[in-house]
């Protein structure tokens, strides 16, 4: 997200850097699939089932945001091409960071609404089954529906959002055909 | 001169049977210092739950034990876990079948003092049609004109068949649940 335009800075993204990038990006998608599917039950024990695996890889995700947010603080990624940079419109560098600081804030933002509901909900959230997570919202009808509302909105802004992000990638790929999304494939120096 | 003793012995009788009743009768409970709550587990995660409406008949003298009575009733209907969701689930045929069995009730047969306000309450706890034998421990505290009785009932919840068919799989609801009271009653003797 920096610019520096220094020559000797890396131009891909690191080894962790693009593990978490996938790995978390894959359970985005997964989990707002699941959160879609599993509202749209009525009550099972096969619902409840995905609830709690929804609410034990969103714990995960938080985590591994977290440890992804901290990579990242401490690891300057790699800037854009100087060529890029000097060519594109005050707009597109604007929408570039904006875009990426507001997925970093949904990152946590959309698991933390969902974990306020459940303990609104009166469900507290034990992950795997075994370790109980502290509540920080009281149980509540009407926070929950909040919450509930909140966690939906997030979710669903986050979504956007990596469309969008997904387009921006195709688009250098397939449009510009700049070789920018060589910096966060794996294996490929 | 016989005469005056069938009436005394008719004195006598009422003057027992006085002194029998009023002991009974006096013993009230208080529904708003009262409460009946359960804590079932679904994937290890706790939830809580209670009854709203319920009853007790109690005749208790810690004195005589022998001839104490303890009578609860829980209208099921009035079972809540605080979520539009499942409040709507627990009447149902699976859960409480509520239209069928609209109350669960506790009948004591023995009690037993254990020392130290506790008691062992052995009876009859029925919830949905099924009968368990269960042996109910209580604590007794006196405050002022209450004396409120507390304890924790583990029951396992499918001998009640409570969460039947799909529901009965004990990895996603633990076939305990705790059951917790708390019933405040007028009119119990010192201890």
């Amino acid at each position: 997200m920096t610019s520096s335009s220094l020559a000797t800075a890396p131009t891909r993204y690191s080894t962790i850097a693009i593990v978490l990038h996938w790995v978390l990006g894959l359970a985005l998608i997964g989990m707002l699939g699941l959160g879609v599917y599993m509202t749209d039950l009525s009550l099972s024990p096969f619902r409840m089932k995905l609830y709690n695996w929804h609410k034990w890889a969103g714990v995960a995700i938080l985590a591994l945001s977290l440890v992804r947010l901290l990579w990242r603080l401490t690891h300057r990624p790699p800037a854009l091409p100087a060529p890029m940079e000097q060519a594109m419109p005050g707009w597109q560098k604007l929408a570039h960071h904006g875009t990426h600081l507001a997925l970093y804030a949904l990152f946590f933002a959309v698991p933390l609404s969902g974990w306020a509901y459940s303990s609104a909900a009166g469900f507290p959230v034990v992950f795997l089954g075994r370790f109980p997570l502290p509540d920080f919202v009281p149980v509540s009808e009407s926070l929950a529906d909040l919450f509930k509302l909140g966690h939906a909105t997030l979710a669903f802004t986050l979504a956007g959002l990596v469309l969008v992000h997904i387009a921006a990638a195709l688009k250098h790929q397939w449009i510009d055909n700049d070789g920018l999304i060589q910096r966060m494939l794996p294996g490929r120096g | 001169m016989q005469k005056t003793t069938v009436l005394h012995g008719l004195a006598l009788a009422s003057t027992l049977l006085l002194a029998a009743l009023p002991a009974q009768a006096q013993q009230q409970l208080v529904p708003a210092q009262s409460s009946i709550e359960f804590t079932a587990r679904q994937m290890g995660v706790p939830m809580q739950g209670q009854f709203r409406k319920f009853d007790a008949q109690v005749a208790f003298d810690p004195a005589q034990l022998a001839t104490s009575r303890i009578r609860f009733t829980v209208d099921t209907g009035s079972v809540t876990m605080g979520a539009r969701e499942t409040d709507a689930e627990l009447p149902k045929a699976a859960w409480f079948n509520v239209p069928q069995f609209p109350q669960a009730t506790f009948e004591s047969s023995a009690i037993k003092a254990l020392g130290g306000g506790k008691f062992d309450v052995a009876g009859k706890l029925t919830i949905k049609g099924s009968t368990v034998q269960v042996s109910l421990p209580v604590s007794l505290s006196q405050s002022g004109a209450t004396t409120t009785a507390t304890g924790t009932l583990p029951i396992k919840r499918l001998a009640f068949k409570i969460g039947d068919g799909e529901w009965a799989d004990t990895s996603m609801v633990a076939d305990e649940v705790q059951v917790k009271f708390k019933l405040a009653l007028t009119g119990v003797g010192k201890l």
